[in-house]
C-alpha cells in the first residue's frame, strides 16, 4: 500500500512542478497514473486543493477519461485494437483470441495480476493491421502468438 | 555507408528497430562505419521495414526487411533478394504529389540542418517578411480547407482570429486523431515535425498569438516523443522563443497528451481538455476563433492543415491552388488501409476517384477477395459499395453521394464483411465515446445498438425506428460524434440491405 509521507510528499512534488502550467490538471493527472500506475483516491482531494477546484471536479475528470485507472493494472498491459480498421483485417477474432489465449471471458485482468488485456481505438497502425500494444511495444499484423512472445 | 531505418511507429511496430540493431551489429562485425538515420516512413507499409542505402544514383530501397536481410546489404545490394530499386522510381511512390509529405522519410526527421537543407523555413522567412494582410491573403488565395474533415476554410478562420482583439490568442493544432483507419497526423509528426513547428509559427505571426499547444492522443507514443524532441532542438536553436528565427516576435509551443477520449478530437472538447476540464462539447457559437481556449481568440487547426501552411508559404499560394479539384485546392494525404494489399500514406491532388485509389494504387483487397464496402473518413464516414467507386475524392464530391472525406482514411473490407455488425458497432462506439453533453448522442447511441440488436433477430418492425432515431441524432446532436454516426448505420443499411434483410428472412 501506499505510505503516508512518502505519497503525500512525492503527489505534492508532483502538483509542484505542474502548478505553473495552463491548464494543469490533466499533465498532473498522466503524472501521479506514470508514478503510481493508477489515481490513488486519496490524490485526489489533494490535488483539488492545490488547484482551487472542488473534489467532484477533479474526480469528474478522473473518470471521464479511459486512460485513467481507478486500480493498478496487470503488470503486463496488452490492448489490441477493435476499430474498423483493424476489423477489416481479422481483428475481431484476434480480440477474441487474445482473451481465450489469457484465460479471459471480458477484458480485464488475469486473476493472478500478470496480465490485463483492454481494447483500444487505433493506434494509426491501420495500414499494418490488426494492431495491439504490448507495454510500450507495438505489434502491426499481430497474431496471438506475436502478442504472446512480445508479453514475455 | 549511409543507411536509413525508419522509426516509424508502423515500421517499429513490423520490427525496424531490430533491424536497425542488426545493421550496427553487422558493420561493426565487418568493421564498416555506417552513418545510421532513423528515418520517417516514406509511406509504402506493405514494405516495412523499409531499409534505405545511399548510392551514387540515389537512394535505394529494401523491404520488407528482417534482421536475417541485414548481412546481405553489405554484400552486393544490387543483388539484394529485397532490393527495390531507387526510391523516387517504385511506381506507388513516383504516382504521389508530395507536397505536405514531401521532407517524411526523406530527412532525420530531428535535424534542423536537415531540415533547411530540403527547404524548411523559407515558408516562415517568407511570411516573417510580409504583412497582416498579405499573410491572411496568401492563406485565403491557396484555398486550404481544413484537413482534420470539417473543410472549413483555413485562411478565414485565421483572418477571424486576426481581428478580434484580445491580450492573448492561441494557436492549438488538433493532433487528437482518433479516427480509425488515418494516421497522417502520426506520421507527419513522426517523420517532419519541424514542419508542423513552422506552420504553427507562421499561424501565431499572422493572427498575432504568442502560444501553441499540440495535443496528441496518449495512443500515440512515438509521436509524443519526437514532437517533443523538435520543440526542445526549436527553442534551442531559436526558432522558438522570444523572437521567432532570432528576429521575429514571440511564440512558443509546449505538447498537451490527451487521455484515450475520441471526441476530444472535436475541436470544443479539445478546448476544454487542455484548460483540464472534461472532454464535453461546447454548443457553437461561440466560435473558438473568438472564444476558444481560456476564452481566448484561438486558431484550432489539423495537423495536416497546419503541416501545409509552410509549403504555401514557400512556393507561394497560387502554386497550391493549381492542385485539385472544384473547391477542393491542393492534395491530400490519403490514408488506404484495412484489408488492402498495398496500403500506407499516398499523398496527391483531390480529384483521384475512390476506385483508382481502392483498385489501383491500393491494389484490391490483402485478402483476394472482392471488394464489398469501403468507409471513407473513419467512424463517422459513410460505407461506399463498389457501385460508387467512380466518386471522385472531394469535399463537396463525396457530400453529394451522402458520405464526407473527413479525416481522408480510406478503410477496405472485403465481402466477409457483415455490414448489420459494421453498423451495430459505429452505434455502440459512439455510445461508448459520448461526452454525454447531449441527449441525442448519450441516449440515441445506446438505443440504436438496441434497434439494431432487435433486427439482427429478425423484428423488422425496428428498422423504421432506426431510420428515425437517425434523423434524431444528425438533426439533434451537439457535435460530429453523435450527428454524423448515421452516416455508417444509415450507409450500412441503404447499401447493403441484404445483410439487414437475411436475418428477417432466417426468423421468419
Amino acid at each position: 500500500m501506499l505510505d503516508t509521507a512518502d505519497f503525500s510528499s512525492r503527489l505534492q512534488e508532483i502538483i509542484a512542478a505542474h502548478l505553473p502550467m495552463e491548464g494543469p490538471l490533466l499533465p498532473i493527472l498522466h503524472a501521479v497514473q506514470a508514478e503510481w500506475g493508477h489515481i490513488p483516491e486519496p490524490a485526489v482531494p489533494v490535488i483539488a486543493n492545490a488547484l482551487n477546484l472542488g473534489r467532484a471536479e477533479v474526480h469528474g475528470v478522473v473518470t471521464f477519461y479511459h486512460d485513467f485507472r481507478a486500480v493498478q493494472a496487470g503488470a503486463t498491459v496488452i490492448k489490441v485494437c477493435a476499430a474498423e480498421a483493424c476489423q477489416a483485417q481479422g481483428g475481431r477474432d484476434l480480440v477474441q483470441a487474445t482473451l481465450r489465449a489469457f484465460g479471459l471471458k471480458d477484458f480485464g485482468t488475469t486473476l493472478d495480476g500478470r496480465v490485463t488485456v483492454e481494447p483500444i481505438y487505433c493506434l494509426g497502425l491501420c495500414a499494418c493491421g490488426p494492431a495491439a500494444i504490448v507495454g510500450e511495444r507495438l505489434v502491426g499484423r499481430a497474431s496471438v502468438e506475436r502478442i504472446q512472445e512480445a508479453a514475455q | 555507408m549511409k543507411v536509413y531505418v525508419p522509426r516509424d511507429a508502423a515500421a517499429r511496430s513490423l520490427g525496424s528497430d531490430q533491424v536497425a540493431h542488426a545493421v550496427i551489429l553487422e558493420a561493426s562485425r565487418r568493421g564498416v562505419s555506417v552513418d545510421l538515420v532513423r528515418n520517417g516512413s516514406r509511406g509504402m507499409v506493405w514494405l516495412e521495414p523499409m531499409v534505405e542505402i545511399e548510392t551514387a544514383e540515389g537512394r535505394t530501397a529494401f523491404g520488407p526487411m528482417t534482421p536475417a536481410d541485414v548481412p546481405a546489404l553489405f554484400d552486393a545490394p544490387a543483388k539484394h533478394p529485397k532490393a527495390l530499386g531507387p526510391v523516387d522510381q517504385i511506381p506507388w511512390f513516383a504516382r504521389q504529389t508530395r507536397l505536405t509529405f514531401a521532407r517524411v522519410g526523406l530527412i532525420d526527421p530531428l535535424s534542423l540542418a536537415d531540415y533547411e537543407a530540403h527547404g524548411g523555413l523559407s515558408g516562415l522567412r517568407r511570411a516573417l517578411e510580409m504583412d497582416g494582410d498579405a499573410q491572411i491573403d496568401e492563406m485565403k488565395l491557396s484555398g486550404l480547407r481544413g484537413r482534420g474533415g470539417a473543410g472549413f476554410p483555413t485562411g478565414i478562420k485565421w483572418d477571424t482570429v486576426r481581428l478580434a482583439h484580445a491580450d492573448q490568442k492561441y494557436i492549438v493544432c488538433n493532433a487528437d486523431e482518433g479516427d480509425s483507419g488515418t494516421f497522417a497526423d502520426r506520421m507527419l509528426m513522426e517523420g517532419d515535425p519541424f514542419t508542423l513547428i513552422e506552420g504553427m509559427a507562421i499561424a501565431g505571426v499572422t493572427v498575432g498569438a504568442t502560444k501553441g499547444y499540440v495535443y496528441i492522443r496518449s495512443e500515440y507514443p512515438d509521436a509524443i516523443f519526437q514532437m517533443t524532441e523538435a520543440i526542445r532542438i526549436a527553442r534551442l536553436n531559436k526558432l522558438l522563443g522570444p523572437m521567432l528565427l532570432g528576429t521575429g516576435p514571440a511564440f512558443d509551443m509546449e505538447v498537451r497528451v490527451g487521455a484515450g477520449a475520441y471526441v476530444c478530437g472535436e475541436e470544443t472538447s479539445l478546448l476544454n481538455s487542455l484548460e483540464g476540464k472534461r472532454g464535453t462539447v461546447r454548443a457553437k457559437p461561440p466560435l473558438p476563433a473568438l472564444h476558444g481556449l481560456f476564452g481566448k481568440p484561438t486558431v484550432v487547426n489539423n495537423v495536416i492543415s497546419l503541416a501545409t501552411v509552410p509549403w504555401i508559404f514557400a512556393n507561394g499560394a497560387q502554386a497550391y491552388k493549381d492542385f485539385g479539384l472544384g473547391r477542393s485546392r491542393g492534395t491530400i494525404p490519403l490514408q488506404i488501409a484495412g484489408n488492402v494489399k498495398r496500403g500506407g500514406l499516398f499523398e496527391t491532388a483531390f480529384g483521384m476517384s475512390l476506385g483508382e485509389i481502392v483498385e489501383e494504387v491500393g491494389g484490391g483487397t490483402a485478402s483476394g477477395r472482392p471488394v464489398k464496402a469501403v468507409q471513407v473518413g473513419g467512424p463517422l464516414g459513410a460505407y461506399f459499395p463498389a457501385s460508387k467507386f467512380a466518386t471522385p475524392f472531394g469535399y463537396e464530391e463525396f457530400d453529394g453521394q451522402g458520405g464526407l472525406i473527413g479525416h481522408a482514411g480510406v478503410v477496405v473490407f472485403d465481402d466477409g464483411v457483415d455490414m448489420l455488425q459494421q453498423a451495430r458497432f459505429a452505434m455502440e462506439f459512439c455510445a461508448v465515446e459520448s461526452c454525454g453533453k447531449c441527449t441525442p448522442c448519450r441516449i440515441g447511441a445506446v438505443r440504436g445498438v438496441e434497434t439494431i440488436d432487435r433486427i439482427a433477430q429478425g423484428d423488422a418492425a425496428a428498422m423504421p425506428l432506426l431510420v428515425d432515431l437517425c434523423d434524431t441524432m444528425r438533426d439533434g446532436s451537439l457535435c460530429a460524434l453523435g450527428g454524423f454516426t448515421p452516416y455508417p448505420v444509415m450507409s450500412a443499411l441503404t447499401h447493403f440491405p441484404d445483410d439487414f434483410a437475411r436475418m428477417k428472412e432466417a426468423a421468419e
